[in-house]
């Protein structure tokens, strides 16, 4: 109360850090937010929900055929079989890469994307040069990513702009017939479920 | 809006920059600014196209110089604000004003799993007869609206074709705004990428973009 005065002729901080830690220890104490729950919530997002859970759906539609149809038909439901949904992962949409056809997933106007089988986007595919070019000249930005891809292939972009959340069923690599579903499982990476790459064979086959 | 954050089909944006191995978080304060954003969303003052919408009211400087979780934090202080919980002020002064009452968060760490997995659908149970079916030819609205939409500036009187109809959804152009959910159907619809982008695309190549019945008219 007293101090009210002085503070009026602070510099609002401009480190981000200083900002978010003022704008947390005011809504503490008005009783708007509970610390308890942020922990929470970043404790899931750090350490539960991620890209595993896609890969476990991908290793799974890959093994089981029933499965991969029904994934096709209402993701949301398939992917819930493995007991994944929930916030930003409401409307999902699974569409499959073939050897003719590779499906590539953006958001040009935010960054829309499937948190609850991929977790938290990285940060490239936020930035101004991905949501840009995405869409105009996809081919280039795979060729970034180290994935060139012939001019047969048919490139298909999906652009998150409503509530649908996309994401990509890679192509079973080669040689990995007698992998077992976990061990499919742990070949599949996120890049590969937004379609910025394909899913490599293990490195060594058995001999 | 014809605001900078519609950056499909911009040039000039630099190689895509991927970081190997990256963090979920790269700092404390990113994940603080993200729990703070979610924990807020509780009070249920604004819904998810508002909070999209305050990212884009950001001055077109900032948005392009600030961080993801800077702009969510600048956005979330706005929402606040907006919503009568915090004023200038205490933003201003990291301190509430005298006085003022103390709140009892609606949300509290026990409840963040169930919440999470709850998620908050879009998809309303309500009945709206769909304009177009898959397989139509349609043509996206030459509009320009001064508040939020979801149909970006690239596939602005483009034609396309249904690819599916997803159902009935929220209406993100009114909702923004407050001015109700407007629910209706949203299509899948098929641009053949020379469509969008003339004989430099791939004649093979199309970008899939989800609309609205409102965006749309017949081809």
């Amino acid at each position: 109360m007293g101090d009210h005065h002085e503070h009026e002729h602070q510099a609002v901080p401009s480190d981000p850090a200083l900002c978010v830690k003022a704008l947390e220890s005011l809504l503490v104490e008005k009783g708007l937010v509970d610390p308890a729950a942020l922990d929470a919530l970043i404790d899931i997002y750090e350490n539960k929900v991620g890209p595993r859970n896609g890969a476990r759906v991908v290793a799974r539609a890959w093994v089981d055929p029933a499965y991969k149809q029904r994934l096709l038909l209402d993701a949301t439901a398939a992917i819930a079989e493995l007991g994944y949904g929930g916030r930003q992962g409401e409307h999902m949409v699974v569409v499959e890469n073939t050897p003719a056809i590779h499906n590539l997933v953006v958001c040009t106007l935010c960054s829309c994307y499937p948190w609850s089988v991929l977790g938290l986007p990285p940060v490239w595919y936020k930035s101004a040069p991905y949501r840009s070019r995405a869409v105009i000249d996809p081919r280039g930005v795979l060729c970034e990513f180290g994935l060139e891809l012939s001019e047969e292939t048919e490139v298909r972009v999906w652009d998150s702009t409503a509530e649908l959340r996309y994401l990509v069923l890679p192509e079973r690599p080669a040689g990995t017939e007698s992998l077992s579903e976990e061990e499919l499982a742990a070949l599949v990476t996120r890049d590969a479920m937004i379609g910025v790459a394909k899913v490599a064979a293990p490195r060594r086959a058995a001999a | 809006m014809n605001g900078v954050h519609d950056m499909g089909g911009m040039q000039d944006m630099g190689p895509v920059q991927a970081e190997p191995n990256e963090p979920v978080f790269h700092a404390t304060w990113e994940a603080r600014a993200f729990a703070l954003n979610m924990a807020s969303g509780a009070w249920r003052k604004w819904n998810i196209d508002a909070g999209r919408h305050e990212i884009e009211l950001l001055p077109p400087v900032d948005y392009l110089r600030m961080s993801y979780y800077e702009k969510w934090t600048a956005r979330l202080e706005e929402l606040l604000v907006k919503a009568g919980l915090v004023t200038r002020e205490e933003i201003a002064s990291g301190k509430p004003a005298p006085g003022s009452p103390k709140a009892t968060p609606p949300l509290t760490a026990d409840k963040v799993p169930f919440v999470l997995r709850s998620g908050a659908a879009a998809k309303r149970d309500v009945p709206a007869a769909p304009r177009f079916h898959a397989g139509q030819r349609v043509r996206t609205r030459n509009m320009h609206p001064a508040g939020h939409t979801r149909l970006p500036r690239y596939a602005r009187g483009k034609v396309g074709t249904v690819d599916r109809d997803h159902g009935i959804y929220v209406f993100p152009d009114t909702n923004a705004h407050f001015f109700g959910e407007k629910p209706q159907h949203v299509y899948s619809v098929r641009f053949a990428a020379r469509e969008l982008w003339g004989d430099q695309a791939s004649p093979r190549d199309a970008v899939y973009i989800d609309l609205w019945d409102d965006y749309l008219e017949p081809a």
